[in-house]
C-alpha cells in the first residue's frame, strides 16, 4: 500500500496498463506536452512517446471517433475529456457508435474504449461545467458508467475499465483529484466493475451516495451517530451495471433508505435507485425512500447559490430523520 | 404491574351493547394473558373474550346475564396488590338485563383511552407499546376471532389502516391485528416499532393462519370460529336436516344472453351487466309467474310471496353472507345491476345494515366465477328454494343435426318438498330457461 492522491492513482493506473498492454494509448486535449489540464497524464508522454500519448485538436467528436475506429481495429484507446461536460460534443460518437457497434455488427466489432475525465459540480465552474454528466450516459444500453470516489477505486476501477471489452464511461471529479488515500501497489490490482462498496456499516438507514456526496454522507453519519442513528453508507461505484444485490441487501437490513445525489433530481440516479428498491424490497421498507438531490436548476456561479443548489449536510440529516421517524 | 380493564368489545358496526353469557373465571381466579375469561353474546354470534392482562380477576363489574354498552368496563384484571379503587370508581354500574340503555357513552370510565377522539369508544383499545404516563394504564382487551367492522379500525377514523410495508409484513407473520395498533408515524402510519411494541406489550391474539403456501411447522391448528362461521355452523343443520330438499337441474343456452350482455355493456353511460344480474332478473320474472316456488312452508300454512326479495350469496374470506336485493320484480335490469353490485361490495367490506341481511324469499348462489360446472345449494329457511348457478362454458352442442359450439350454463334448483313438488319447480325452471334463452324478455 502507498498513500497517494486520487490524481496520482489515476496516473498510476494509466501507466501500469500502458506498460502491461502495448495496445493501450491515450488521446485528448493537452494531455501530452501540457501533462493534462488536471495533470492526470503527467509524465506519460515522456515515458510512452507521441505514438501512445496524442494531443488532439479541440474537437471531441473527431478524436472520440478516431478512438472508436482504433478500438474496432484492435487497439485500446483511453480518451480524456478535459471536463466531461465537453463529452456532449462527442455524444453521437459515444451513444450511436461506441455503445451500439457490437450490437449492430452482430458482435463482429466490439469497442473497448474508455472515455474519462472530471465531471459533476466542483468549485464555481458555473452552469456549463458543473453538470452531473453520468445521467446522460447511464441511460444508454451498451455503456458502462463508473464513478470512483476514492484513490483506491480510481486505480482499481480505471484498470478494469481499460481491460473491459466494451465502452466504459469513467467520470472523475475536480474536487477529488487532491484527496489522498491508500492504494495497493500491485500492478495486477483491479476492482471489478459493477460492485458497490459499503463505506460505513450501520443498522438504521441505508444512505446511497457516490463521489463528493458520499463524503458528505459520511460526515452526516458521524453527526447522527451522536444522536443514536446508525447510518450505513453504500457507494455504488459503478452506476451501470448497478450492484443491486449489495444495495438491496443493505435496505433489507436497515428497512430505510435515502439516496443522495449532486445532480438534479428529475430522472436522476436517485429515481432509478428508488425504483430498484421498491421493486426488490418493498415489503422490507418501513418508510418511503427519500431522495436528496441537487435543485432542478442550472448550477449558479455565485458561491452561495452554488451551495444552495447542492445537497447540504442539513438536508441529508433532515431526510434521514424523516425516514427514521426520529 | 399494570391494571387491565376488560371492556365490552365492539363486534359489529351496529352493535351498541353486548350481554355477558357467562364468566369462565370467578373473582380471585388467576388469569393468563390470552386466556378466555368470558363468553359474550352479540346480535350476530357468541364470542369468547380473551384477557389481555395477566394477574387476578379482581372484580366482575357485569354479572352473567347482564348487558353492558360497547366500551363499558365489565371486569378488572390486576395483581392482588394493585389498588383498583380508582378504576372501579370511574365505572358506571351495569345495566340490568332487560332495561338497557344503549347509549355507548353511559359507561366508559373517565380516563379516556389514549386515542384520537372517535365517535364511539373504541372496540378494543390500542395496546400501548410501552407504559404510558397516564394516571391509569391503557386498557387492554381483545376478542378472539371476529373482526371489528372494517369501517371503524381502532384509532383510525378514515377506514384504511395506514402501515409501512414492513409493518404489514411483520404483522402478518406474527398475527398482530394492525387495526389494534397505534401508528406513530406521519398521519398515524403504523411503522415497525409500533408493531414490535404491540408484540412485546401483550400476548398475540389467536388468528387464522395467513394465506401463505408454506408448510407450517405444526401438525395442525385449531382455528377459532369467526362469528360468521359460528352462525353458519349453527344454522346449516337447521336448514339441511329438517327441510326435505329435492333438486332439479337444467342446462341453459346462454349464447343470446351473452350477446345481449355484451351489447348492453358496450353502451355508453349504462351500468355493466353481469350474468348474475340477468339471472336475478330472470328469476324475478319467473317467480312472478310461479309464486308457488316463491313460497315459505310455515307448518300449517304456506306463505306465497308476491314480492321477490332475492338473497345473493357472497363469499367472504371467512364465510358466506347473503345480502337481500328487495323487490326484484319491480326493478329493471340496470337497477338490479347497480344495486346488486352495491350490496355485494358492501357485503365484502362488511358494511351491510342488519335489515339488508334478512327477508329474502328466494336465493341465488353463483359459483360460475370459480369454474364450477354444477352444484346444489342448501335452502336458507324460511325460503322455499334456492338456485345454484354454474359457469357459462363454450361447449360442443348439437343443433339441427350438426355439431357446433355454444355457451351453456347448468343450474340446479333446490326445493323444499314441503312447500312444492317437482312439477312446480320444473315449470318454474322452464320459464326461467325461456327468459334467459330469449333474453330480450328481460328488457320488456
Amino acid at each position: 500500500m502507498s498513500v497517494m492522491t486520487y490524481r496520482e492513482a489515476l496516473n498510476l493506473a494509466l501507466r501500469e496498463e500502458m506498460r502491461r498492454d502495448p495496445r493501450v494509448f491515450l488521446l485528448g486535449e493537452e494531455i501530452g506536452v501540457y501533462d493534462g489540464a488536471y495533470k492526470v497524464t503527467q509524465g506519460l508522454l515522456k515515458e510512452f512517446g507521441e505514438r501512445r500519448v496524442m494531443d488532439t485538436p479541440i474537437c471531441e467528436s473527431g478524436f472520440t471517433g478516431v478512438a472508436i475506429g482504433a478500438a474496432m481495429l484492435g487497439l485500446r484507446p483511453v480518451v480524456e475529456m478535459m471536463t466531461f461536460n465537453f463529452a456532449i460534443l462527442a455524444l453521437d460518437q459515444i451513444v450511436n457508435s461506441a455503445a451500439k457497434m457490437s450490437y449492430m455488427s452482430g458482435g463482429q466489432f466490439n469497442v473497448p474504449i474508455v472515455v474519462r475525465g472530471p465531471g459533476g459540480p466542483a468549485h464555481q465552474l458555473a452552469a456549463q461545467h458543473s453538470q452531473s454528466m453520468e445521467s446522460y450516459f447511464y441511460h444508454v444500453p451498451g455503456l458502462k458508467v463508473v464513478r470512483p470516489s476514492t484513490p483506491e477505486d480510481a486505480k482499481g476501477l480505471l484498470k478494469s475499465a481499460i481491460r473491459d471489452e466494451n465502452p466504459v464511461i469513467f467520470i472523475e471529479s475536480e474536487t477529488l483529484y487532491g484527496i489522498k488515500g491508500e492504494v495497493p501497489d500491485d500492478a495486477d490490482f483491479t476492482i471489478p466493475l459493477g460492485r458497490a462498496k459499503i463505506r460505513r456499516e450501520g443498522t438504521d438507514v441505508t444512505v446511497i451516495a457516490y463521489m463528493g456526496m458520499m463524503y458528505r454522507a459520511l460526515e452526516t453519519a458521524e453527526a447522527l451517530a451522536q444522536e443514536g442513528i446508525s447510518c450505513e453508507i453504500v457507494d455504488p461505484r459503478t452506476l451501470r451495471p448497478m450492484d443491486i444485490e449489495t444495495l438491496i441487501g443493505s435496505v433489507r437490513k436497515t428497512h430505510r433508505a435515502v439516496v443522495v445525489e449532486a445532480g438534479a433530481g428529475f430522472a436522476g440516479m436517485g429515481s432509478e435507485i428508488v425504483a430498484f428498491i421498491t421493486e426488490n424490497a418493498f415489503d422490507d421498507l418501513d418508510a418511503p425512500v427519500e431522495r436528496v438531490t441537487g435543485a432542478n436548476a442550472p448550477m449558479p456561479y455565485a458561491k452561495n447559490l452554488e451551495q444552495a443548489k447542492t445537497p447540504s449536510k442539513e438536508k441529508i440529516i433532515a431526510a434521514i430523520r424523516r425516514v427514521c421517524y426520529a | 404491574m399494570a391494571i387491565t380493564k376488560v371492556v365490552m368489545p365492539k363486534l359489529s358496526e351496529a352493535m351498541e351493547t353486548g350481554r355477558v353469557i357467562k364468566w369462565l373465571k370467578e373473582e380471585g381466579d388467576k388469569v393468563e394473558g390470552g386466556e378466555i375469561i368470558a363468553e359474550i353474546e352479540t346480535d350476530k354470534a357468541d364470542i369468547e373474550l380473551e384477557s389481555f392482562g395477566t394477574g387476578v380477576l379482581r372484580k366482575i363489574m357485569v354479572p352473567a346475564g347482564a348487558r353492558a354498552p360497547v366500551g363499558g368496563l365489565i371486569a378488572v384484571v390486576a395483581e392482588p396488590a394493585d389498588d383498583i379503587a380508582g378504576v372501579l370508581a370511574g365505572a358506571a354500574a351495569p345495566s340490568p338485563a332487560p332495561a338497557v340503555s344503549p347509549s355507548p357513552t353511559a359507561a366508559p370510565p373517565p380516563p379516556a383511552p389514549p386515542k384520537p377522539a372517535g365517535t364511539a369508544p373504541p372496540p378494543a383499545p390500542a395496546r400501548a407499546a410501552a407504559p404510558v404516563p397516564t394516571p391509569v394504564p391503557a386498557p387492554r382487551s381483545l376478542v378472539r376471532g371476529p373482526e371489528p367492522s372494517a369501517g371503524e379500525p381502532a384509532g383510525v377514523p378514515g377506514g384504511r389502516v395506514k402501515a409501512s410495508p414492513l409493518a404489514k409484513k411483520i404483522a402478518a407473520q406474527s398475527g398482530v391485528d394492525l387495526r389494534l395498533v397505534h401508528g406513530s408515524g406521519p398521519s398515524g402510519r403504523i411503522v415497525r416499532r409500533d408493531v414490535l411494541g404491540a408484540m412485546s406489550g401483550a400476548p398475540m391474539p389467536v388468528v387464522a393462519p395467513a394465506k401463505v403456501p408454506t408448510v407450517p411447522g405444526v401438525e395442525y391448528q385449531d382455528v377459532p370460529l369467526s362469528s360468521i362461521r359460528a352462525v353458519i355452523a349453527k344454522r346449516m343443520p337447521l336448514a339441511k336436516s329438517p327441510v326435505p330438499h329435492f333438486y332439479l337441474t337444467s342446462e341453459i343456452a346462454m349464447d343470446r344472453a351473452w350477446e345481449l350482455r355484451e351489447e348492453l355493456n358496450a353502451l355508453d353511460g349504462q351500468p355493466k351487466i353481469s350474468v348474475t344480474d340477468m339471472i336475478v332478473k330472470a328469476c324475478a320474472l319467473a317467480l312472478l309467474q310461479h309464486p308457488e316456488v316463491n313460497a315459505s312452508f310455515q307448518g300449517d300454512t304456506i306463505r306465497v310471496h308476491y314480492r321477490v326479495h332475492i338473497g345473493l350469496a357472497v363469499a367472504l374470506d371467512d364465510g358466506l353472507i347473503t345480502p337481500v336485493l328487495r323487490n326484484c320484480e319491480a326493478r329493471s335490469l340496470a337497477e338490479i345491476a347497480v344495486e346488486g353490485r352495491d350490496l355485494v361490495e358492501r357485503a365484502r367490506n362488511r358494511r351491510l345494515r342488519a335489515p339488508e341481511l334478512s327477508g329474502a324469499t328466494f336465493s341465488i348462489s353463483n359459483l360460475g366465477m370459480f369454474d364450477v360446472d354444477l352444484f346444489s345449494a342448501i335452502i336458507n329457511p324460511p325460503e322455499g328454494a334456492i338456485l345454484a348457478v354454474g359457469a357459462v362454458k363454450v361447449v360442443p352442442v348439437v343443433e339441427d343435426g350438426r355439431i357446433g359450439m355454444g355457451r351453456r350454463m347448468q343450474i340446479t334448483l333446490s326445493c323444499d318438498h314441503r312447500a312444492m313438488d317437482g312439477a312446480m319447480g320444473a315449470r318454474f325452471l322452464q320459464d326461467l330457461r325461456r327468459l334467459l334463452e330469449e333474453p330480450l324478455r328481460l328488457l320488456v
